[in-house]
């Protein structure tokens, strides 16, 4: 019961948000200083061009009605055209979108099965060398920029061992030779729906590299910030009655002291996820992954402002939903969440 | 042969600013289906004895005893073994002591499914019939319950209840009723009193109160600066105590002034805890000190069922 409250709490907070963002963007796409409608009108357009262009963009009528409706748009999920390249943005987004995703998700998961556990363990051997080596490893896995890691692994993986493929989301036999019907966008579901078992392990293969090279810092991090609070927790009077108690020492650790500790490594998901949506452009482009970061930077580049509003509008989304499921499992975790 | 018998332990956990003796020269016979009092003021070495029986002691101490064993077996090798099997504890904060994030029911059924061999529906009978013996009433809204959920008074039930659990018949109870408003605790007292003579347990009950010890126990051991100084009956202790350290705590009861005089105190505090003590440790603190006192070891006392280490003879009262 408190929790249903929680949580509808938390998702009418979320809605807030989602506002505020649209409202930032429409304001934010007014004040840059770039005329919308010399640039939808293509290269060198005659003064005529650039008005046309303003009637169709609507640009004359006045700030609150355009307001209205561009919000009115982004709700239904109509987000225009690209100013550059005249394709509807939507049809864009459902190519890039689940390819940035799959990546984020994947590579968030690796982050927390790698993370938490090695925190785990370095808390539990506090000062012996599964704490030394792991703890140095998070540090590497910190500074080390994303670039280098991605070059390192295609190197190492795909050029020395040749077990991996170099970049890419699925074999060229595949996406050119028998390409997979596309129905949600992530491969791995496709390759499912479509019975397709080989495509699943041949998109996993590509789905590693990338995945690794994007859960590196948030692993770290994850692991820094489980085993700070593991050590904090293992001091707790109730993990000595655990003991006392003649529960297992595996038990103690993941059952009983871990759940109390989980909070900040979640926190950090969540951000590390937001980031892995739009941040990751040199990881995709390393990787020839067709995904948000390299469709956005590119639109920055060129002012494609309805394509930025678009991209900004689901990644704020995705966000709102990532930050929305860690606070529910958080409160899942620790039933004192919801109460306050 | 006592269930618990310990013969000079001395417990001494090395830090970077020398040793630090919580323990120094502690003797315990705990015979089966007592309530043991151990009774000391904050320092003196209860709660650090009361660990290194769990085998709970701080890692690096150093553990020395001519005698460390329980019921025939050998607590320095395998205290790992009977804690939580045969020797369970009862921690001082319920709160502090039951898990914040897991419900009751979890709590429980870790601790049975690590020591009995049930299906999950036995045991989710058995935790149910094992928090009723602990009076609660409702134990299926309390298996629901998270901890924050439960009243100090429950939590501490809940707590009995889990050492239930593990099928100890040794409870090492570490002031149990410290974090109890005084009726709660008295309630728990009974309960403990109750499940000791259903269930033939024995019980070492660690506390600094007095009334607790003249409430629920059988016999007591006085601690002071880590050394058992006096052990005995509980009434007759309580009437003709011999050593001057439990004269003195007794005297020190609220009870004991008369109505509006100033209460009784024991002047000076215990020796540091790293310095190593000559004679008898209580010398600096004790009205009736000798000079002998601070140089030589007390020798020991014996009157009736009960004996002290003092250099005044017996006879003084």
């Amino acid at each position: 019961m408190e929790l249903v409250r929680y949580i509808l709490r938390r998702t009418i907070l979320s809605t807030f948000v989602v506002v505020g963002v649209t409202f930032l963007v429409f304001i934010v796409a007014q004040v840059v200083p770039s005329d919308p409608a010399a640039l939808y009108a293509g290269p060198r357009p005659t003064a005529e061009q650039i008005e046309k262009a303003r009637q169709e963009l609507n640009l004359d009528a006045p700030l609150a009605e355009r307001f209205v409706t561009f919000a009115k748009a982004m709700a239904a999920g109509d987000f225009g055209v690209s100013y550059k390249s005249r394709r509807l943005i939507a049809d864009d987004l459902r190519a890039y979108l689940p390819a940035t995703l799959e990546l984020a998700i994947f590579s968030t998961g690796l982050a927390l099965l790698i993370g938490i556990p090695l925190g785990v363990l370095a808390a539990a051997r506090q000062g012996n060398w599964p704490d030394r080596l792991s703890s140095l490893g998070s540090i590497a896995a910190v500074a080390m920029p994303t670039f280098f890691l991605a070059m390192i692994l295609q190197l190492i993986f795909a050029q020395w061992l040749g077990i991996l493929p170099l970049s890419g989301r699925l074999s060229r036999e595949i996406s050119i030779a028998a390409p997979l019907p596309m129905i949600t966008g992530f491969n791995l579901i496709d390759a499912v729906l479509a019975g397709r078992i080989e495509v699943v392990g041949d998109a996993l293969k590509h789905l590693i590299l990338p995945a690794l090279t994007l859960a590196s810092y948030p692993a770290g991090v994850a692991m820094r910030l489980t085993r700070s609070a593991m050590i904090e927790i293992l001091e707790r009077r109730h993990v000595t009655a655990a003991r006392a108690l003649g529960l297992s020492e595996p038990r103690i650790l993941f059952g009983h002291a871990l759940p109390n500790a989980m909070g900040p490594a979640l926190t950090v998901i969540g951000l590390s996820f937001a980031y892995a949506l739009t941040g990751a452009v040199l990881v995709e482009i390393i990787f020839a992954w067709p995904g948000l970061g390299r469709y956005v930077s590119e639109a920055i580049l060129a002012k494609d402002f309805p394509v930025i509003a678009a991209v900004t509008m689901v990644v704020t989304i995705c966000y709102v939903v990532m930050n929305l499921l860690i606070d529910v499992a958080q409160a899942l975790v620790d039933p004192r969440v919801a109460l306050s | 042969m006592p269930l618990l018998e310990v013969r000079n332990l001395s417990v001494t956990i090395p830090t970077p600013e020398g040793d630090v003796h919580a323990v120094r020269a502690i003797n315990l016979e705990i015979e089966k289906g007592e309530i043991h009092g151990v009774i000391g003021e904050s320092g003196c070495g209860k709660t650090m004895t009361g660990m290194t029986l769990l085998g709970l002691a701080p890692k690096g101490a150093r553990i020395v005893a001519d005698s460390l064993h329980f019921d025939g077996e050998d607590l320095s090798k395998n205290a790992e073994r009977l804690r939580g099997r045969r020797i369970g504890l009862i921690s001082q904060d319920p709160a502090a002591a039951l898990n914040p994030v897991l419900s009751i029911a979890r709590q429980m059924d870790d601790v049975l499914r690590a020591h009995r061999n049930m299906s999950r529906q036995a045991r989710r009978a058995e935790a149910s019939s094992l928090l009723a013996a602990t009076g609660l009433p409702d134990p299926q809204r309390v298996l629901k319950s998270y901890p924050h959920q439960l009243s100090g008074g429950m939590q501490q039930r809940v707590v009995i209840a889990q050492a239930l659990a593990t099928g100890a018949d040794f409870l090492i109870a570490d002031e149990p009723t410290t974090a109890l408003d005084v009726s709660v605790g008295a309630q728990v007292l009974a309960l403990l009193r109750k499940l000791v003579s259903d269930r033939g347990l024995t019980v070492l009950m660690i506390t600094h109160d007095m009334d607790v010890i003249a409430e629920a126990c059988d016999r007591v051991t006085v601690l002071y600066a880590g050394l058992s100084v006096e052990v005995g009956p509980v009434g007759e202790i309580l009437q003709q105590p011999g050593h001057p350290y439990t004269q003195a705590l007794l005297a020190a009861l609220p009870d004991a002034a008369p109505h509006g005089a100033r209460l009784a105190a024991i002047e000076g505090s215990i020796p540091p805890p790293r310095s190593g003590i000559e004679g008898c440790a209580f010398a600096p603190r004790c009205p009736k000190a000798m000079p002998v006192c601070a140089r030589q070891v007390p020798p020991k006392r014996l009157a009736e069922a009960h004996r002290w280490l003092c250099h005044l003879p017996a006879s003084a009262p």
